[in-house]
């Protein structure tokens, strides 16, 4: 029988490969997950960024009272752009990034189950964006909060286009969202290599699945009060317009149905990240991994019933305070479970402070602060005086950089050598650490005293006189510690793409499937698809007298 | 954590919330200091065990690395433990919240209380005194309240957007909804000017949205209302002030009683007079701040529904000067 050889590639490509148009080509119509995963962690570092520089502005606004550095409509459009940013072009590209990239990889698969989605997920994510800050060359930038409350979208408080392309920007990164989700549950579900029971799944991709359910769960309320608004908007439906019959309060019901777990999709992966970093440098496995994957099912299910805690203040009965103030404090036990197994992790082990332990420790520490803090402000008695007040800006930062961040520099520093081939530079790396984590405390820590003195969020200015000025002053100056560190960051991988010395498939010693292909890995990732019988298969490999398989 | 971590600044201008003048304050801040408590403990034990872990059990020089720690994967009755004893605080912190919630939430009102009604406007607050006759505006007069005999009962609603009140020593804050009526109060235990401010972001000047509660014995207080029922005096022959005021257009926002002065959308002007601060807190009420307030109100409150009235020269003089006639 004669062969037959189709063409697959056309010859005029094939002679261009190394061509800009064609890198340029095989990125931009890539299905590959770790193409698009690193294409998601680029984007977010850029958003990172631009968002970044925002929150400069806003603390130097904000360093003495009465200051002129930027008017107030400036201002509003600031933490606008700030908050949305962080929470639609960071986060959320965090989540689908680490998810994209790694899970295929720890679970022995050659790609997502649906690669064409899972760029149709990108491009939705990036086009959002592009569409949010295409505001700018419009001036008609978005100006009413991330969390946009009704009435202030509507066309009477908001005129112009404004809220629409606040309304638009982040329904169509949301799609994105929603589709790599769908992504993330099917390829955990269909693509796990033979042998990878979910009792075997790594803590990391179970931690992910669990967070793809719950944007499965969340983003379409936010999608349906993202168009309820447009409708509003574009004609005239009035649910949220109080001088026609419209509720107010039916936006924040719906957005905190979204808003609330949101926090807990974007921190899952951070405890996801943890939960690879953290065994492998204390050279243990993770203490009571059944626990661990049962605490966050658990936060995803007491998560989606705690959102009127946004709300203590907008006059609810004593009987629904009551209610949300206790479910919300029931997070703090599955979360403290989670600590505290990370913390079991680490004693009797062998601790190695390479640079992602150490963001890991800080993330430890930070991120118990935010939890207790947060308990203060689940109370609602207590949450009356501190509400939309600097302490809550001070506690979520705690979370969301403190805890969100410093966990994601963990990951980033550990899966660096994996995704280039090589090391960063540890003497950086820890610089980087320690100069971030000081800009951090000083800029976050004074917050919570201003929100005890009386300073309100979302103000462009603040009375002297009141005690005030010293802690917003302080806090600025963090800010600029904090720069310092993000630069040595930014120098670190500079250096470690230019320089680095070459990581090899394997340089943490550690035990999941991603660290037994090359690093980078090749397009298929796995030569040959792998076999395992243990949640620590390369752990077998290393130890064949004391296989992990044994203990099942 | 208490008063004495801020000892080093001003103690009389300082606004704080660990001041309570009154029963709901002196509630929040009692659960508060309760949680503070709690919380400090278990960041002292928590924090204290991941130290001692990361120093007592770090890779020591001498380690090559070849030998690995024993592999534990965990244990039941360690994580029992660690369940159930966070699950026995939150019982106690949730018990407190619902009392103190409740307590706060559904105390009914004295006889003699004080209600008061305040509407919510971009960028400031309409006050009315229910039974008496009194519209006024970002200032809040009310009586010490010992045993909340005299309790001020607030009735709070919005004419455009969502406002917050919050006045950190004499309580909490409480939403100010549009199409909604909520409900708050307060006792004051102690004579005093107490600052305040909009919490909920409301549009552009939502910094500038400030508000006093000016708290009074009670011989005070009843005189400051006997003199803010009376409206203007009808004067004999019209000022040209008060000419001013009508051929500039000021009262199609603004109403003085005793005149024909009517207008809805901005502060009542009454007694303005008598008033501590303009333009909702951002300037104190003097004469020289009062003209530069008509003149070009965008320039200490830039955005605020108030047009320039590009008065000059003895136009703005007569005006002023009527206005600060107004007591």
């Amino acid at each position: 029988m004669a062969t037959v050889n189709y063409p697959l590639e056309s010859a005029g490509l094939r002679n261009s490969e190394h061509s800009v148009l064609n890198i340029l080509y095989r990125w931009i119509a890539t299905t590959d997950h770790k193409k698009l995963g690193l294409m998601y962690i680029i984007c977010m570092l850029l958003f990172f960024v631009i968002s970044g520089l925002m929150a400069v502005a806003i603390r130097i606004q904000l360093a003495v009272p009465n200051n002129h550095f930027v008017s107030p409509e400036t201002f509003n459009q600031l933490f606008t752009m700030h908050g949305t940013t962080m929470v639609f072009l960071v986060g959320m590209p965090m989540v689908a990034g680490l998810g994209n990239y790694l899970a295929p990889l720890m679970i022995g698969a050659r790609d997502m189950a649906l690669p064409r989605l899972n760029a149709f997920g990108f491009w939705a994510f990036l086009f959002g964006g592009i569409l949010l800050y295409s505001s700018y060359f419009v001036g008609a930038v978005p100006d009413v909060g991330w969390f946009g409350y009704a009435p202030l979208t509507t066309t009477r408080f908001s005129p112009g286009a404004s809220t629409d392309f606040w309304v638009l920007g982040v329904l169509v990164a949301g799609f994105g969202t929603i589709s790599s989700a769908i992504n993330i549950v099917a390829t955990t579900v269909s693509m796990r290599c033979p042998g990878m029971t979910l009792r075997r799944m790594p803590m990391f991709v179970w931690v992910m699945l669990v967070d793809a359910l719950l944007i499965l769960v969340i983003f379409p309320p936010l999608a349906a009060c993202q168009i309820m608004l447009m409708l509003d908007r574009l004609i005239g439906a009035n649910f949220f317009n109080p001088t026609v019959g419209g509720n107010v309060l039916l936006w924040q019901h719906i957005f905190w149905i979204f808003g609330h777990p949101e926090v807990y999709v974007l921190i899952f992966p951070i405890f996801a990240i943890m939960s690879e970093v953290v065994p492998v440098f204390s050279r243990k496995p993770i203490f009571g991994k059944p626990a661990m994957v049962g605490a966050i099912v658990v936060i995803f299910f007491i998560g989606v019933g705690v959102w009127a805690h946004h709300m203590f203040t907008v006059g609810l009965s004593a009987l629904s305070n009551t209610f949300f103030a206790t479910a919300t404090m029931l997070v703090g036990i599955p979360t403290g479970i989670k600590i505290f197994n990370w913390a079991a992790t680490m004693y009797g082990g062998k601790i190695r402070f390479a640079t992602p332990m150490l963001f890991a420790c800080g993330f430890l520490f930070q991120f118990l602060v935010a939890g207790l803090t947060g308990i203060m402000l689940a109370t609602a008695p207590f949450d009356w005086q501190l509400h939309h007040t600097y302490f809550v800006v001070g506690h979520f930062h705690f979370t969301l950089i403190g805890g969100l961040v410093f966990g994601l520099f963990a990951g980033i520093y550990y899966w660096f050598p994996k995704a280039t081939g090589k090391m960063c530079s540890e003497t950086l790396g820890r610089l980087h650490f320690w100069i971030f984590l000081i800009g951090f405390n000083i800029t976050f820590i004074p917050m919570h005293f201003a929100g005890f003195l009386g300073m309100p969020r979302r103000v462009y200015t603040y009375l002297p006189g009141h005690g005030l000025e010293t802690w917003n002053l302080i806090s600025s100056w963090g800010v600029a510690v904090q720069i310092v560190g993000i630069l040595l960051f930014v120098v670190n991988i500079i250096w470690g793409l230019w320089k680095g010395e070459k990581a090899g498939d394997d340089p943490w010693d550690a035990w999941t499937l991603e660290w037994a292909t090359t690093s980078p890995p090749p397009e298929y990732n796995f030569e040959k698809i792998p076999v395992v019988r243990s949640g620590r298969p390369l752990w077998d490999l290393k130890h064949p007298d004391d296989p992990d398989w044994r203990f099942e | 954590m208490s008063p004495y971590l801020f000892a080093f600044l001003d103690e009389h201008k300082i606004t704080s919330i660990f001041n309570p003048l009154s029963t709901p304050a002196k509630t929040e801040i009692n659960m508060g200091m309760l949680e503070l408590a709690i919380t400090a403990a278990i960041f002292l034990v928590v924090a204290g065990l991941l130290a001692y872990t990361m120093i007592r059990f770090r890779r020591r020089r001498d380690d090559d690395g070849h030998q690995e720690p024993p592999q534990v994967y965990g244990s039941n009755q360690i994580e029992a433990a660690w369940t159930v004893v966070p699950i026995l605080i939150v019982f106690v912190i949730a018990g407190v919240s619902a009392r103190s919630v409740w307590g706060v939430e559904d105390a009914s009102p004295p006889k003699n209380a004080l209600h008061i009604n305040v509407i919510g406007h971009q960028f400031w607050w309409e006050v009315h005194y229910p039974g008496y006759n009194i519209v006024t505006a970002n200032e809040i007069h009310l009586p010490i309240s010992h045993n909340r005999d005299r309790a001020t009962y607030l009735e709070y609603t919005s004419s455009d957007v969502i406002h917050s009140l919050w006045i950190p020593e004499l309580g909490g804050k409480t939403d100010l909804i549009p199409n909604r009526v909520n409900h708050t109060w307060t006792d004051p235990q102690q004579a005093g000017i107490f600052w305040g401010s909009c919490s909920e972001f409301c549009g552009v000047q939502h910094a500038n949205m400030l508000i006093q509660f000016v708290v009074q014995e009670p011989s005070d207080f009843d005189n400051w209302l006997a003199a803010q029922q009376q409206p203007q005096p009808t004067p004999t022959e019209i000022s040209a002030g008060q000419k001013r005021f009508q051929a500039a257009g000021c009262w199609a926002c603004h109403a003085v009683k005793g005149t024909h002065f009517n207008g809805k959308l901005g502060p009542d002007l009454t007694h303005l007079a008598s008033r501590l601060n303009i333009g909702s807190g951002v300037l104190a009420n003097t004469p020289e701040n009062l003209q530069a307030w008509v003149v070009d109100p965008q320039h200490a409150k830039p955005g605020c529904l108030m047009p320039k009235s590009n008065l000059t020269g003895v136009n703005l003089t007569d005006l002023v000067g009527y206005l600060e006639t107004l007591k």
